[in-house]
């Protein structure tokens, strides 16, 4: 298991050598502050509305890494005051998927701070998050001793075709991507790595009915009161050493958690999706893109009479998706 | 004045000011103590912010982990020059910096005037509380404790354990008996004094400085020797996880607190403007209270506990994933399994949810996809019929199932055809009710229009399958409430084990049955029996039929409906 991290930080400073600083404004990071790290390819249109719900919700800097996005987002990005950009013309996936670039800068800059790692299309929801600020949340996580913070990946997805209604910049993606599937969902812990491993929901119900086991993993933990010598393993599914991965409980209770919102299936998915598949850097030659290119062209709708419609993070709580713990 | 604050602090000192001076706005003197290891600079500012209080004095600074005698040090301290500087002072009260008034000071000062000989502290002895952490309720007074139960925990634990095995033990000075209770107490002059000036403090201090967490015992303990009058009981509101730790106060709790009728409540999120708010600078809407529930505070925070210690029963999700064993529930609420009727009675499955009202699925395990009520291809929760999905992960899929449908009691066909992998987590499982009839998986058999060499092939298999499964509902590991019938017996009246199962559902159907279902045409079945028999094949599990199974008049009988009663 050392080695197994010590390997993650040697790739992590290999491959830091492929990021070029466009905009390092990493001084402005006070002692304390919550640190939101991601990597991204040509997602300019989401990023007005990214960046607000997590400033809202009490993010104070964003550190980014710009992988060779050509629709304009990096400099939009690099004129935000709260963001540092990096970019790099490298494979995301010799870059296992991003990891080393985010390993690395976690390393450098996430040192005793709160870290989220998410995607520009995950939105994080964790308890409370309605009235009480993300602050609270890890004030509260300090005073528990707890160091990590789980959130399973919901996928969200509009009623009718995913492409019927075009997402506007700046406009909240759930409000088109409102629905999701609220019980269908496998669990199963892996002993190596002490995490769940998660599947199920829409893409395991449309895109993979028979073969489930190639259905994508949904558990993450995008919270971290990052050290140095941490490092993830595979995208934010599993961390080194091993115990930051016990986000569940095992003896009957409930730990506190949270949900990552996924608001991938827009109409800007469709195109996605096609590119990726000629770009294949993505997890498992791009399994995933495979299957959805195929369902897609023929019923791009994921929706079904028992899909639920997204309210607040209390409903998430009582269908039994995200859980107080203790937290009250 | 009549009241005299101890004020301890370590962080949020902004906040600390804020409540200070709303004390010392109300005219009572305080004594803040700082920890140790808060820098120097920040502590100058923060006395230095103070300063243009006359009444506020500080301590000399002690450091104060968890835990410790740090805190008790600190408070002894505080207490001799709040007594000595404040001679007015009647009451001391011992308060934190992210403690909050709730209530004008006034009413406090107002109510404690009214008990001027009243100590209020929590005070119990060891027996008798429920709240003691890591088993070490009596030991905590018989054993030494010199590591750190935060930072040094393995030498911590060794240590005690050391002390056990060499059953050490410490002596209790001058039989005084040891007493636990909240740290926050409010205690009187003569009360507090007598205990500061006994002559045999040094000893006390010596034994309790070797006490774990003597803050939560000493001042509880020594009050029992002193006090003319204890009220034991906290005057702040404190809420305790069930780590121990605190539970935090935030914005949203605005109208909790409002309905409390404590004094003061601990602790609050230093960032909780609209609390601060509300209590601090409002002073009319703190007194525009609305009708006091206390009790809805406990509430939610024993729920909070409950939720973290023993989880929702029947949940399986990201952060509760429970080890065998320890589920508290395989399922979230009960469900029925029926073998083999749907098999015997035409019309099984409408008939059973017209009686009860439940949700009755066909085979929900067959191979080739859950056959889910209504011909449904997706249920509750958007879970798919796909077998390849359910057969994934099994126990997920019934877990889920019956997860999703709360409120709505669930009913399935099981049987020899389908896939059995889920066997034994159904028998396992207290919540299912299973009714077997076994050897009617012969039936369909029976009615079928295959040759009849694969007819005993598939009658063979079935027997096989279904007299393994039986084995399982039989074992000693089974919690399920099983009932098996052999079809034999079954038919002689069918109607009694009906009427049993369905009561036991519990509908409110007491009227007994009114319909019964429609039992398939069984003349042949014995000689079709018979004929496996022929063949070789020893079918046992339907009970014994005769080759000439009553064939005409008895037929009759069986086919006229009747009610039970």
């Amino acid at each position: 298991m050392r080695l197994r991290r010590k390997r993650a930080k040697l790739r992590a400073y290999r491959k830091h050598f492929s990021l070029t600083p466009v905009a390092n404004r990493t001084e402005r990071i006070r002692p304390g502050d919550i640190l939101l790290f991601s990597t991204l390819r040509d997602e300019h249109i989401r990023l007005p509305y990214f960046l607000r719900y997590y400033r809202d919700m009490g993010v104070s800097h964003f550190l980014i890494v710009d992988n060779d996005s050509t629709d304009g987002g990096a400099e939009y990005l690099a004129q935000q005051d709260d963001v540092s950009l990096w970019s790099t013309k490298s494979s995301y996936k010799r870059s296992r998927f991003g990891v080393d670039w985010l390993n690395w800068l976690q390393q450098k800059y996430g040192h005793d701070h709160w870290t989220l790692v998410v995607d520009a299309d995950e939105f994080f929801v964790y308890p409370f998050c309605d009235t009480r600020p993300i602050r609270a949340l890890t004030d509260w996580l300090d005073t528990s001793q707890v160091k990590s913070f789980g959130a399973m990946l919901l996928d969200m997805y509009p009623k009718g075709r995913i492409d019927a209604v075009p997402y506007q910049t700046g406009q909240n993606p759930l409000e088109i991507a409102a629905w999701f599937d609220p019980g269908n969902y496998v669990i199963e812990k892996n002993k190596f790595y002490g995490n769940v491993w998660i599947q199920g929901g829409p893409r395991a119900r449309v895109f993979f009915p028979d073969a489930p086991k190639k259905a994508p993993a949904l558990n993450k933990t995008p919270l971290v009161k990052w050290d140095r010598r941490y490092a993830y393993e595979s995208s934010t599914h599993m961390l080194l050493p091993r115990g930051l991965n016990l986000t569940y409980d095992e003896w009957g209770g409930e730990k506190a958690s949270g949900i990552l919102l996924h608001a991938k299936f827009l109409d800007t998915f469709t195109a996605k999706a096609a590119e990726e598949l000629t770009r294949r850097q993505h997890y498992s030659a791009s399994v995933e893109y495979k299957a959805y290119a195929r369902t897609v062209q023929e019923n791009p709708e994921l929706w079904c009479k028992w899909s639920e419609k997204y309210i607040n993070w209390r409903q998430l709580e009582i269908l039994g998706l995200m859980s107080k713990g203790n937290w009250a | 004045m009549g009241v005299g604050i101890i004020m301890l602090v370590h962080t949020a000192f902004g906040r600390a000011e804020q409540v200070a001076r709303h004390w010392a706005a109300a005219g009572c003197p305080l004594v803040i103590h700082v920890d140790k290891a808060v820098p120097r600079k920040t502590y100058d500012a923060f006395v230095n912010a103070l300063s243009d209080m006359p009444d506020v004095r500080f301590a000399r600074r002690h450091r104060c982990e968890w835990g410790t005698w740090g805190l008790v040090a600190a408070t002894q301290d505080a207490a001799k020059i709040m007594l000595n500087d404040f001679a007015e002072v009647r009451h001391v009260y011992l308060a934190s910096g992210s403690c909050l008034p709730l209530r004008p000071v006034q009413e406090l000062i107002d109510y404690l005037a009214k008990r001027p000989h009243t100590d209020f502290i929590e005070s119990a002895t060891t027996a008798d509380v429920p709240w003691t952490m890591g088993g070490l309720d009596q030991e905590r007074f018989t054993l030494r404790f010199p590591f750190s139960w935060r930072n040094q925990r393995y030498l911590f634990d060794k240590y005690v354990a050391l002390q056990r095995v060499l059953r050490f033990k410490r002596k209790i000075p001058n039989g005084i008996v040891p007493h636990m209770g909240s740290q926050w107490w409010c205690l009187t002059r003569q009360t507090l004094s007598a205990i500061l000036q006994d002559p045999e403090r040094d000893t006390y201090d010596r034994y309790f400085s070797k006490v774990w967490i003597p803050d939560e015992s000493y001042f509880q303990t020594l009050v029992r020797q002193y006090s003319r009058q204890i009220e034991s009981r906290s005057l702040t509101l404190s809420k305790f996880d069930y780590q121990g730790k605190p539970h935090i106060f935030y914005d949203d709790h605005l109208q909790l607190l409002r309905r409390s009728d404590c004094f003061v409540a601990r602790k609050i999120w230093p960032f909780a403007d609209r609390l601060y708010q509300a209590f601090l600078t409002d002073q009319a809407g703190a007194m525009n209270r609305t009708e006091p529930n206390p009790g809805k505070i406990d509430r939610i925070f024993a729920k909070a506990v409950e939720r973290r210690t023993r989880g929702r029963p029947g949940l399986y999700m990201q952060s509760r994933f429970p080890v065998e064993g320890r589920e508290n529930g395989l399922t979230c609420a009960q469900y029925s399994v029926f073998e083999g009727f749907s098999d015997l009675f035409e019309n099984f499955e409408p008939w059973l949810a017209k009686m009860t009202g439940m949700r009755v699925h066909g085979h929900l395990f067959a191979p080739e996809r859950a056959v889910f009520s209504d011909g449904q291809t997706v249920m509750n929760g958007a879970l798919s019929d796909s077998a390849a999905l359910r057969d994934y992960n099994p126990r997920a899929f019934l877990a889920s199932l019956i997860w999703n449908t709360r409120g709505e009691r669930q009913c399935f066909q099981f049987g020899p055809r389908d896939k059995q992998k889920i066997e034994w987590e159904i028998a396992k499982d207290p919540n299912a009710q299973i009714s077997v009839i076994s050897g009617a998986w012969a039936v369909p058999l029976f009615k079928s229009n295959s040759n009849f060499s694969d007819i005993r092939r598939e009658a063979a298999l079935l027997q096989q399958v279904e007299s393994k499964h039986l084995e399982v509902l039989r074992s000693q590991w089974t919690k399920a409430r099983v009932r098996i019938w052999t079809m034999a017996e079954f038919i002689e009246a069918p109607m009694e084990p009906l009427q049993t199962i369905i009561d036991e559902i519990g509908q409110q159907n007491l009227r007994g049955l009114a319909e019964v279902p429609r039992m398939t045409d069984l003349s042949g079945f014995g000689q079709f029996l018979q004929n496996l028999k022929n063949q070789g094949m020893h079918p046992y599990l339907m009970g014994d039929f005769p080759v000439e199974h009553r064939l005409n008049e008895p037929q009759q009988n069986q086919r006229k409906p009747y009610l039970v009663r």
